[in-house]
């Protein structure tokens, strides 16, 4: 499966992109799309709904090591970036908080991530006024870019480093802002090329292995280069390597990377001094870890 | 990985493979024993034992045994809910041997019957079932499930597919022991198998134990 299958299909027919992805999905487990979509709606729903009660509140997290970066980030107010920005990036803190947090999130791509996506539909519902429908269809764009990730490639930390969580969700995101923006599926996969090479090679390096730090402000800090790829492809600027070979090639760094970069929590900032200290001072406080 | 699957699940967070995984596998125990046990034994091995607290995997256990469901945010408090309830419960670190890192045995009790099951999670929310009651297995929970333990004779296990009305996508047999004359087939549907079904086979000579484990 490659997303250049989709963005063809959709030239060929002249159906519209989301729907070219739900065929597809409906070919395979025999569920009908209207069904399809409609479980989709209800995924936004509960993900829109959350961000709106979370946003920008303090959390208490299982660690304590976040908590409270959504609500500095919504007191703030932005020097530089727009509102669209910073309302894409309180809301993706506090999903990833609240996720720390044991809270209700929508694992798209996955749980470590799911600031990213609820991030930015959330500031086009916000800040765009989008209509519901044209959120699913936006969403869909993004789950049609990470089911190729998934197929050609892997969305698991563990398995690929960051750059296929975050990684992935960015590109995701992308796409998802470049089609609502555009219906142009072509820009899309080109928004969604850029994004996964801004962070190809990313480590997952996450500190004692908990979903926290740096998991938390990553997904900030992604809802920009979201926004940055997806204003790019907009402007007609392409990615000279296409979309499904990025994935390709992402897949390959991800092989190569060592044990200790792949979600074990031993190597990137996870064995800096600082955070063997956090771990040692958990263990202690909490009894995180009862192996010595 | 179906688009779906991508695009979700609902989920309380913070990590699929310790907190959703692992929530599902003592879901999973739920069901197989009909409802919340008296007492309950948690031994966690590998991964699960190192980080169970940072991802909240003692919580999800505790909520899963009690039967809530992965979107439950009353998970975050299981523990204050377990101790509101009559449910005993201990958590255990062990080594579990030649199993995948993120492996949890469950020991439970209910109606005088002591049940022992092993799954691992094995990341994305996925897990496998690996042992119950002592006959290792494979059980990915992906379909309706029946564990049905048989008497271990020619015919029997004809016998029990005869009362299956619906259509039937896997099927193992395991024997259990050679000396008592026991296996234990696990049948595994699409769709969900009936009341009627169930109660049929329950009441069939050659089976001894019957449980369903219908899919979330
Ligand atoms: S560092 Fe690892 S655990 Fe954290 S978000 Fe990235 S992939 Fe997930």
């Amino acid at each position: 499966m490659k997303f250049s299958e989709f963005v063809a299909r959709s030239k060929e027919t002249g159906l519209p992109l989301p729907r070219v992805i739900l065929e597809r999905e409906e070919e395979k487990t025999g569920v009908p799309r209207e069904k399809l979509r409609q479980y989709i709606g209800g995924m936004l729903e509960t993900m829109l709904e959350e961000a709106n009660k979370k946003y920008g509140k303090r959390q208490r997290t299982l660690t304590g090591m976040t908590g409270s970066n959504g609500y500095l980030m919504r007191k703030a107010s932005p020097k530089m970036i727009s509102s669209f920005n910073h309302t894409a990036m309180v809301a993706a803190l506090s999903m990833a908080e609240s996720n720390a947090a044991m809270g209700r999130v929508v694992a798209c791509p996955t749980a470590g991530s799911c600031g990213v996506l609820s991030g930015i539909l959330y500031s086009l519902w916000k800040l765009e006024n989008a209509s519901k429908e044209e959120l699913i269809d936006a969403f869909i764009v993004a789950g049609g870019v990470g089911w190729v990730i998934s197929r050609n490639a892997t969305l698991s930390g563990a398995e690929g480093g960051c750059q296929a969580e975050i990684g992935s969700a960015t590109a995701m995101a992308a796409a998802a802002l470049t089609y609502y923006f555009s219906r142009d599926g072509m820009k899309c996969s080109h928004a969604a090329a850029l994004a996964l090479k801004s962070l190809m090679g990313l480590v997952c390096d996450p500190v004692g292995g908990f979903v926290e730090v740096p998991c938390v402000k990553r997904n900030g800090i992604a809802t920009n280069i979201a926004i940055a790829a997806a204003e790019m492809a907009l402007a007609g600027i392409e990615s000279v390597i296409p979309f499904d070979e990025v994935v390709e090639a992402m897949r390959r760094v991800g092989r190569s990377l060592p044990e200790s970069l792949r979600e074990t929590g031993k190597g990137g900032i996870a064995a800096t001094p600082t955070a063997r200290r956090l771990v040692e001072k958990l263990r202690e406080k909490n009894g995180l870890a009862m192996r010595q | 990985m179906s688009l779906l699957d991508v695009m979700g699940p609902v989920m309380v967070g913070p990590s699929s493979s310790h907190t959703l995984g692992s929530l599902r596998i003592a879901r999973f125990v739920y069901k197989f024993i009909g409802g919340i046990p008296s007492r309950v034994r948690f031994v966690l091995h590998g991964s699960f034992a190192e980080t169970w607290r940072g991802h909240g995997t003692d919580k999800a256990l505790l909520a899963g045994i009690m039967g809530m469901s992965p979107q439950d945010e009353r998970i975050r408090d299981a523990q204050e809910i377990a101790a509101r309830s009559s449910l005993k419960y201990s958590f255990e670190f062990d080594d579990l041997g030649e199993v995948h890192a993120n492996t949890v045995l469950i020991e439970a009790w209910r109606n005088g019957k002591k049940y022992r099951i092993m799954g691992s999670s094995i990341g994305g929310g996925e897990i496998r079932i690996v042992e119950i009651n002592g006959v290792s297995c494979n059980i990915s929970w992906e379909y309706h499930t029946l564990v049905v333990v048989i008497r271990d004779v020619p015919g029997s296990l004809e016998r029990i597919l005869r009362e299956m009305s619906v259509n039937i996508t896997n099927l193992y047999l395991r024997r259990i022991s050679a000396v008592e004359r026991l296996a234990t087939a696990i049948i595994e549907t699409d769709d969900e198998v009936p009341e009627e079904d169930r109660v049929k086979m329950r009441e069939n000579k050659c089976v001894i134990e019957c449980y369903y484990i219908g899919r979330d």
